[in-house]
């Protein structure tokens, strides 16, 4: 079940292994952190719950109401709907498996309308109102910092899976976790090696002028600088800019490699804009992030050019030739095909390379909670510190995207990344990052921090 | 890239925004001009036509220019109708009182841009060019169908001042625009008149959209800078003045790209919208307004 | 009774019938009535320019965001604590008013409408471009010393609950005082006719300036409120949004009268969170509102009372 992942956990173990699309509950904490005790207590219920005996031990209680805060209009809407199909066939897939402690989970949506504000009352609604258990979902990084002191006054943990590198920089509080989905410094370091040994070593990077972007500037150019490369240009684009033409020319002529990425909805503008600039002229190599594609499908008149061109994936859009039995069933579950569009709707194109995180992040909170025994608000705090304990998160059905390691110091989890090329107008795998590539040292540890 | 080259692109850039700009703005001007009304959904009305583009260049079969020249007809007719009927049921309700009708059209947006949200969905789509042609120049190459739309939008905005200046309707128009009463006492009906500028104005948003869709996708927020620019342009040229609102788009539209050459594009921006606000109060008349 | 007696006790009692709440409410209520409050001394400040000056102003997003940068930039970059940062952020909103209306204030009508709104979105581009200083649009969060207010910690229910009241209390207090006092009619002299008023010895661009600064102040001290009650300091707050929101409270509300952005703040508030509970498409409902409000009852809801029956409402 490994076979795909070149990396394999530092300790490696298989958790059991049912039939069918039976949930499989893998847990593997080497840490000797207090909550060991309860840690084997949960994992032996765990165990129960997963071999379908019913959990005699646990309570038949009310449902785990989970708060998911949910993009669902303003900018982050193209997620949101995908980070929603995601998160209910993860809960489907939950609740066929026994739930969380024998217990169903019911998940409840509110549409932050990817304001921070909004974000931050609509926790409040979920814990005082919806009674929800934990708070967990939340993607654009404006909205997670601008919930998470409430998250903190309210002493309810708050799962993001944002990719920002706001909970590992130790800009947030002691709630806030982030085990879903590695941070885009450690995406964008992990890059740099394979570029600078593949495509070459003098880059002009070119971005949109905000936080998402500043951290590529910073992270990629001290990164690249290291390995002895050099960016020879830094090109920032306003937010809201709708034509991107006219920033190409800042491209310098000897560039090597044009590094690229973009968000938002003139992604597909700006990359056919790229195509037309270059047109048949000789061009530099490409390398981008998928986030300049991403819900975009990459058969679209006018993207011919990217043939030949590299995408950092999270996770891989098209299904990689020799992905594993979970890969095939997450895909299943969530309802997306093989070139990674929705079943129902070919041109509806998925999220892909992020929504995985909504998932991992719903499966790692039902390994914490089952880890700490956990029964109501009152153990949110053992909740806390059972994901603190957490490190090595194998492969599986609970972790469709690769084996991750939490570092429960700064509540960030750090996986695997992938490289692909555009060939014959499909997105092929070419390399896989192993963690190592991605590491820096820790800028925080939460665990000193008081609750 | 050498000076010269970097320049013509951004010259070539600023035309095509200054373009589709004054499409967008003359229909704003219109109906501040004649109605003294500020449109807020005019952005939302743009947004309609581009995603009835994509719904019709979705729905007729055959090559892209068919579904394009389709798009052209039907989205101004559509969303000239819905702005008919925003005018029946609510502003002329409101008297087209100006601050009542910032109110009335800010709920209207909201309304359309839901609409799109619930209906169209929050993804960009994009619309196929009617034709692939690109120029490629020595130094870069560029878009056939930007050029084209340049064109394009120079025989509309000619057959709208044709409209306005050589047709009967358009003599009703400007007479209801520089005097209400009279115009009303030599037997015009003003609210017909109101209604065919409100329902104009709105048919050039669309076709606006229409033209631009092919370059930048349908998306059910891409209304608001629009919005936001027209007004600059609309302000800049002077209230209710065509030719102004059209030079002033040239302006902005070509200024946009030049200073964006010269400065960081943010600060460009910060810099661009002080000079608007320095404009307007300098020259409350704006640059190409009669004094008052 | 009085009129003046009338006047009072109404303001008294919603202010006892608004700490009532605070005691009875369940807590994601009383926390949403701490938010309100405070959005509510916002429209207030909006209130003084365009309901009783009659400047309509689609920039007032610039003057709650430099109160909120402000307080939260003096609690991060400087180590402030809250009440100095406080009344920095107060000052900077009615600076922020007083530089604007000195330029703006030449304008009027639409064009003082296009002049706000392009300062004001310079302002939000400024908060973006200068991001290695203000977060950019990520924003940061407020740290915990500097919402420590009087030994209270303002992240806690209990204390934020007093601190919004008390703020509100002033701001509304104030505000009577104000439309009460001759000043406050000079102001709504101005709003209904200007040159009038010119003939009759006051000078129209000092009374507009100095009606600005009053609301840029009240915008300024509320949007430090809300970043060191809430802990959190955003670019978003400096977006054109933030401008058409005290617009619609005044509008809802009811235009020119004291209680009025309390009641639009309300009921804004709860309408989207209610209808954002029923259906995704709760913009529609908030649209529909509008149109419908602005159709049936122009003056907002208090606005239309006073004008059927209470005369006496200020």
């Amino acid at each position: 079940m490994l076979q795909n992942h070149k990396l394999k956990p530092t300790v490696p173990r298989k958790a059991p292994n049912n039939s069918g699309d039976e949930i499989m509950v893998t847990k593997d904490f080497t840490a000797k952190a207090p909550s060991r005790r309860s840690v084997l207590q949960g994992m032996g219920a765990g165990l129960l719950a997963s071999t379908a005996l019913p959990a005699v031990a646990w309570a038949q209680g009310a449902p785990i109401k989970l708060g998911f805060q949910l993009h669902a209009t303003g900018i982050g809407a193209s997620y949101g709907r995908w980070y929603q199909r995601t998160a209910d066939a993860a809960v489907k897939v939950i609740n066929e498996g026994g739930g969380i402690g024998g217990r169903t989970v019911e998940l409840i949506y509110e549409d932050d309308a990817t304001d921070p504000a909004r974000g931050a009352e609509v926790v409040d609604k979920f814990v005082n109102q919806h009674g929800c258990e934990v708070v967990l979902g939340t993607l654009f990084s404006h909205v997670v910092i601008g919930s998470a002191p409430r998250a903190g006054e309210l002493r309810v943990p708050y799962l993001v899976c944002s990719e920002g590198y706001h909970v590992a920089s130790g800009m947030l509080n002691r709630w806030t976790l982030q085990p879903g989905i590695t941070d885009v410094r450690s995406q964008i370091a992990s890059m740099a090696p394979w570029v600078a040994a593949n495509l070459g070593k003098k880059v002009a990077m070119i971005f949109p002028d905000f936080a998402f972007g500043h951290d590529h500037r910073d992270f990629f150019t001290a990164a690249m600088t290291a390995l002895g490369g050099e960016v020879v240009a830094q090109i920032a684009v306003p937010p809201t800019e709708t034509s991107f033409t006219r920033y190409f020319p800042q491209i310098p002529a000897d560039t090597e490699v044009l590094y690229h990425v973009m968000v938002g909805p003139g992604v597909l503008t700006f990359v056919k804009e790229l195509g037309e600039f270059y047109g048949t002229a000789a061009k530099p190599k490409m390398f981008g992030f998928i986030d300049s594609l991403e819900a975009v499908d990459i058969a679209s008149p006018g993207l011919e050019f990217l043939e030949g061109t590299h995408f950092w994936e999270a996770h891989n859009r098209m299904k990689p030739a020799d992905a594993g039995e979970h890969e095939a069933a997450y895909r299943a579950a969530v309802g997306v095909d093989d070139k990674g569009a929705s079943v129902s709707d070919p041109a509806d194109v998925a999220t892909y390379s992020h929504m995985f995180s909504a998932w991992e992040t719903l499966f790692a909170i039902k390994a914490g909670m089952e880890a700490c025994d956990y029964t109501g608000p009152a153990d949110r705090q053992k909740f806390v510190e059972a994901m603190e304990a957490m490190s090595e998160m194998p492969y599986g059905i609970a972790r469709p995207q690769g084996a991750k390691r939490f570092n429960g110091k700064t509540h960030q989890a750090f996986g695997t990344q992938n490289i692909s090329q555009v060939q014959g107008g499909k997105l092929v795998r070419v390399h896989q990052t192993s963690m190592e590539d991605g590491a820096y040292p820790d800028q925080v540890d939460y665990t000193t921090q008081a609750f | 890239m050498a000076f010269g080259p970097f320049l013509l692109l951004a010259l070539m850039e600023g035309m095509v925004s200054a373009a589709v700009l004054a499409l967008t703005a003359v229909g704003l001007s219109l109906v501040f001009g004649v109605m003294r009304v500020v449109n807020v959904a005019h952005g939302a009305f743009f947004m309609l036509g581009a995603v009835t583009a994509w719904y019709v260049a979705k729905a007729v079969p055959g090559p892209a220019v068919a579904g394009f020249l389709a798009a052209l007809v039907v989205a101004p007719l559509l969303v000239a109708a819905l702005a008919t009927l925003a005018d029946r049921l609510v502003l002329r309700r409101l008297h087209y009182d100006p601050e009542a009708t910032i109110v009335a059209t800010i709920g209207l947006l909201y309304i359309v841009e839901q609409a799109a949200l619930s209906l169209f969905g929050p993804d960009a789509r994009p619309v196929e060019a009617p034709f692939t042609w690109r120029l490629q120049l020595p130094w870069f190459g560029y878009s056939g169908y930007k050029i084209f739309v340049v064109l394009a939008a120079a025989v509309i905005l000619l057959g709208v001042y044709g409209f306005l200046t050589r047709t009967k309707a358009g003599l009703v128009m400007r007479a209801t625009q520089v005097d209400r009463q009279t115009a009303q006492a030599f037997g015009i009906d003003v609210d017909r008149v109101y209604a065919g500028v409100f329902a104009l104005g709105a048919a050039l948003a669309a076709v606006a959209a229409v033209l631009v869709v092919p370059i930048s996708q349908a998306h059910y927020k891409m209304g608001a800078d629009p919005l936001l620019l027209s007004f600059i342009v609309v302000i800049i040229g002077g209230l209710g003045s065509i030719r102004g609102t059209l030079w002033a788009a040239l302006i902005i539209g070509l200024g946009d790209g030049v200073i964006s050459m010269f400065f960081s594009p943010t600060l460009a921006k910060i810099i661009a919208t002080l000079l608007v606000a320095m404009v307007l109060v300098f020259r409350p008349q704006g640059l190409f307004g009669a004094k008052a | 009774m009085s009129v003046r007696v009338r006047i009072w006790g109404l303001h008294l009692a919603v202010l006892l019938g608004l700490w009532a709440l605070q005691q009875v409410l369940p807590p994601y209520h009383a926390n949403n009535l701490a938010r309100i409050m405070v959005l509510a001394v916002f429209a207030m400040g909006y209130n003084i320019a365009f309901g009783y000056t009659g400047l309509l102003s689609l920039g007032h997003a610039l003057f709650f965001a430099a109160g909120m940068y402000g307080a939260g930039l003096a609690v991060w970059q400087l180590e402030w604590a809250a009440l100095p940062a406080l009344a920095l952020g107060l000052l900077a909103g009615g600076v922020a008013a007083g530089l604007v209306g000195l330029l703006a204030l030449r304008t009027a009508g639409v064009s003082f409408m296009i002049v706000t709104l392009m300062f004001a979105q310079a302002g939000y581009l400024a908060i973006l471009y200068f991001g290695r200083v203000t977060g950019g649009d990520e924003g940061f969060v407020v740290e915990a010393a500097g919402r420590q207010l009087f030994g209270a910690d303002l992240a806690t229910d209990g204390p934020r609950a007093v601190a919004s009241l008390a703020l509100f209390a002033v701001a509304m207090l104030a505000n009577l005082v104000l439309t009460g006092s001759p000043f406050g009619r000079v102001m709504v002299a101005m709003r209904e006719n200007e040159e009038r008023s010119r003939m009759l010895g006051y000078n129209p661009f000092a009374v507009k300036l100095v009606a600005l600064v009053i609301s840029g102040v009240y915008s300024g001290i509320a949007g430090a409120a809300y970043g060191v009650m809430f802990g959190y300091v955003g670019a978003n707050f400096a977006t054109v949004q933030y401008s058409i929101l005290p617009l619609l409270y005044v509008l809802l509300g009811g235009l020119g009268t004291v209680l009025g952005p309390l009641l639009g703040a309300v009921l804004m508030f709860y309408l989207v969170d209610f209808a954002s509970s029923l259906t995704s498409a709760y913009l529609m409902v908030v649209g529909v509102a509008l149109v419908v409000l602005v159709l049936f009852a122009p003056l907002g809801v208090l606005g239309t009372l006073r004008e059927r029956w209470l005369k006496w409402l200020p």
